[in-house]
């Protein structure tokens, strides 16, 4: 194996303290072989794009269950553009109703995984996607 | 969401059933089994209303009085959840509980910028006394009792109550509230924590404390195993950790010199009922039995009354799955069905659409009518426990109680809760089950209809709550006003004396009371605490 070993950064953006399934994933994309770095709770946007750079993440994957996706993945974006580090992709997951999934890859989500979705898929898509990448 | 782990010969017939808590099922119990466990009917039973109270608190159950519904309920505007409010209690609802935005829960105004977004989402914004004001209006506050589910700040949600009660004419002595106030559950799962361990404990005591004398009625804590469960918890853990963490709160009150049978009594319970329905019960009887052992011989409760585990049996949010949602409506009636053939005196279910959005009138109206159906159409209420004496079930509940305590040990040769607590032994030891849960799922180990058998192809769409923004904009501009017409002087002369409570480690609740009356906000009164005590640090994950 030659490939670089995937960074990902999991955060909980906002005051929302529900964190099973960022604790889930963080488990799951470790144990896939994946270097992860869990936020912890009540994380602003600034907190966690600083995170992402000092951490020199591939990766940032927000959790978020209180159906403010669309706001927080804007504001992401934006801190982003201003960071200049849009290179990093994010993906979302959580309570997401699938008439919005389609919205947030417009605002630029690499990768949507609402409440439900196998760990195994999740892991396989960040895995292509990296190699695409 | 999972149940058991079945184990399975090649011809598909079941050879072992593993529950949550690690116990194997027999196919057949018979008086053997009593034998076997040294099952004592006077010591392990007694009948309901008696020492240890397995069979249930009151010597007739649901013959001298139903259970009280409580559906979750709250959100956008006061207005709103006022609206919401009286809907479901002319729907036969008989009792509240209110749902808090998540700025609200963590002590910001909506108009700080950690709000954006939130204001109103998940729950009532709440800023000042006027939003109770209106949340509160024409409900007549000395019939119906009032859950504030909220826990950080629920110090200042009480006063808040008391403040209303007043306005509207209410004696403190006759509102009955009962805030969720169980900060420690909080930082094992759902994580709306705000301060370090000890001031936090520290605020739930002075709650304890005041409503003793000013609100008797008061059920100051509601000890939320529920969440821990929620997140991950075996059911054995979920009441392991709870009776503990409710210990916590006894030694707090304790240490300030109070008997216990002064207080102890107007402590409640939220458990869940999601999992094994045999498991399920089993651990409701079995958690009666040892909470009344747990006060009785650890503590020297005297009077009887005190030593009853009193609860709100429920929810279930954990079972329902996105997938196939109208099925979450025969999962509810299920769960209902745990929780009345396990005694609960108090019961609430998250609606179908809860794995999606907050509950549309129409689901919550649905969950409601599932409970009512139990009691008036089913035959609840006919006799008190009605599976005691099943060889099955007395021998389950002795297993659980031995599992329960071996949970227990284990934390107390960890160093006990608070330690268990702050050094994230227990958060790891929950994310990592969760974690297995999510496996067993994908491997088909564990079975869930709609997710990983019977599966239909597409997802189901159901109705969603939509946020209003407007009624966000509004709720801020409310604020803005209230601040403007408010004294102003009132406000700094209160806070500064809440500053001078909390420095001196004074009961903040006297002090609470008087600053909601001069309309000081949420976020003006959690400032002084935050200044005071600092936040909790989160202990790290891996």
């Amino acid at each position: 194996m030659d490939e670089k070993r995937i960074k990902i950064l999991i955060a909980k953006p906002g005051l929302d303290g529900h964190d099973r399934g960022a604790k889930v994933i963080s488990y799951a994309l470790k144990e896939a072989g994946m270097e992860v770095i869990y936020s912890g709770l009540h994380k602003s946007i600034g907190q966690i794009v600083r995170i992402a750079i000092q951490e020199d993440v591939d990766i940032i994957g927000l959790s978020i269950m209180t159906g403010a996706h669309i706001p927080i993945v804007e504001k992401m974006m934006k801190k982003m553009q201003k960071e200049d580090v849009l290179d990093k992709a994010v993906f979302v997951g959580g309570v997401i109703p699938a008439k919005d999934i389609l919205k947030l890859r417009d605002l630029g989500v690499a990768g949507v995984f609402p409440g439900g979705t196998p760990l195994s898929e999740t892991i396989e898509f960040i895995k292509t996607y990296m190699k695409k990448a | 969401m999972a149940v058991a782990r079945y184990i399975k010969d090649e011809k598909d017939r079941i050879t072992d059933v593993i529950l949550e808590s690690g116990i194997h099922v027999k196919p057949l119990y018979t008086p053997e089994d009593l034998n076997r466990t040294g099952f004592d009917y006077e010591k392990d039973l007694a009948d309901p209303g008696q020492y240890p109270y397995t069979r249930g608190i009151h010597p007739l159950g649901y013959r001298s009085r139903a259970w009280t519904t409580r559906q979750y309920t709250g959100f956008g505007s006061p207005e709103e959840t006022n609206e919401r409010f009286k809907l479901m209690i002319s729907h036969g609802q008989t009792g509240l509980n209110v749902a808090f935005d998540l700025p609200t829960q963590m002590g910001y105004d909506s108009d700080n910028s950690m709000s954006e977004g939130e204001v109103g989402r998940v729950g009532m914004a709440v800023d000042t006394l006027r939003d109770f004001e209106i949340a509160f209006k024409d409900i007549k506050l000395d019939k119906i009792g009032a859950g504030l589910t909220i826990n950080a700040v629920a110090s200042i949600m009480l006063a808040m109550y008391q403040a209303t009660g007043e306005k509207y004419g209410y004696e403190p002595s006759v509102i009955s509230a009962t805030p969720q106030n169980d900060i420690l559950k909080e930082m094992v799962g759902r994580g709306a924590w705000i301060f370090p361990v000890e001031p936090a404990v520290k605020l739930i005591g002075d709650t304890i404390e005041y409503a003793m004398t000013v609100m008797p009625h008061t059920n100051p804590v509601s000890v939320c195993g529920y969440h821990i469960r929620e997140s991950g918890a075996t059911p054995a853990q979920e009441i392991a950790y709870a009776i503990m963490i409710a210990n916590v709160y006894i030694d707090n009150v304790l240490a300030r010199g109070y008997d216990i049978d002064a207080f102890v009594g107007r402590f409640s319970f939220n458990l869940n009922v999601f999992g094994d329905m045999w498991e399920q019960i089993a651990k409701f009887r079995a958690a009666r039995k040892l909470w009344a052992r747990n006060l009785k011989e650890k503590y020297n409760v005297k009077n009887p009354q005190n030593l009853f585990l009193r609860g709100l049996f429920g929810g279930g949010g954990y079972g329902l799955t996105k997938a196939q949602p109208e099925n979450n409506i025969m999962r509810g009636a299920y769960y209902a069905l745990v929780a009345a053939l396990s005694g609960a005196q108090t019961t609430a279910l998250c609606s179908y659409d809860e794995a999606y959005t907050i509950p549309t009138p129409h689901s919550a109206l649905l969950s409601l009518r599932t409970l009512q159906l139990l009691m008036d159409e089913m035959g609840l209420r006919d006799t008190v426990d009605p599976l005691a004496g099943s060889y099955f079930i007395e021998t389950l509940t002795k297993e659980m109680e031995q599992k329960i305590e071996e949970e227990m040990e284990k934390i107390e040769k960890n160093g006990g809760m608070i330690k268990a607590v702050s050094n994230g032994y227990i958060q790891r030891l929950v994310a990592r089950q969760a974690y297995e849960v999510e496996k067993g799922l994908e491997t088909g180990e564990l079975l869930k209809v709609g997710v990983n058998i019977y599966k239909e192809g597409e997802l189901q769409e159901v109705e969603l709550h939509e946020y209003n923004c407007e009624s966000a904009e509004k709720q801020i501009e409310d604020l803005k006003t209230v601040k403007r017409q408010r004294s102003q002087s009132d406000v700094a002369r209160t806070l500064k004396e809440l500053e001078t409570a909390t420095k001196e480690g004074k009961n903040v609740m006297p002090c609470l009371v008087e600053c909601c009356k001069a309309y000081a906000t949420v976020g003006e009164m959690t400032d002084i605490f935050r200044q005071e005590f600092g936040e909790f640090q989160e202990p790290a994950l891996f």
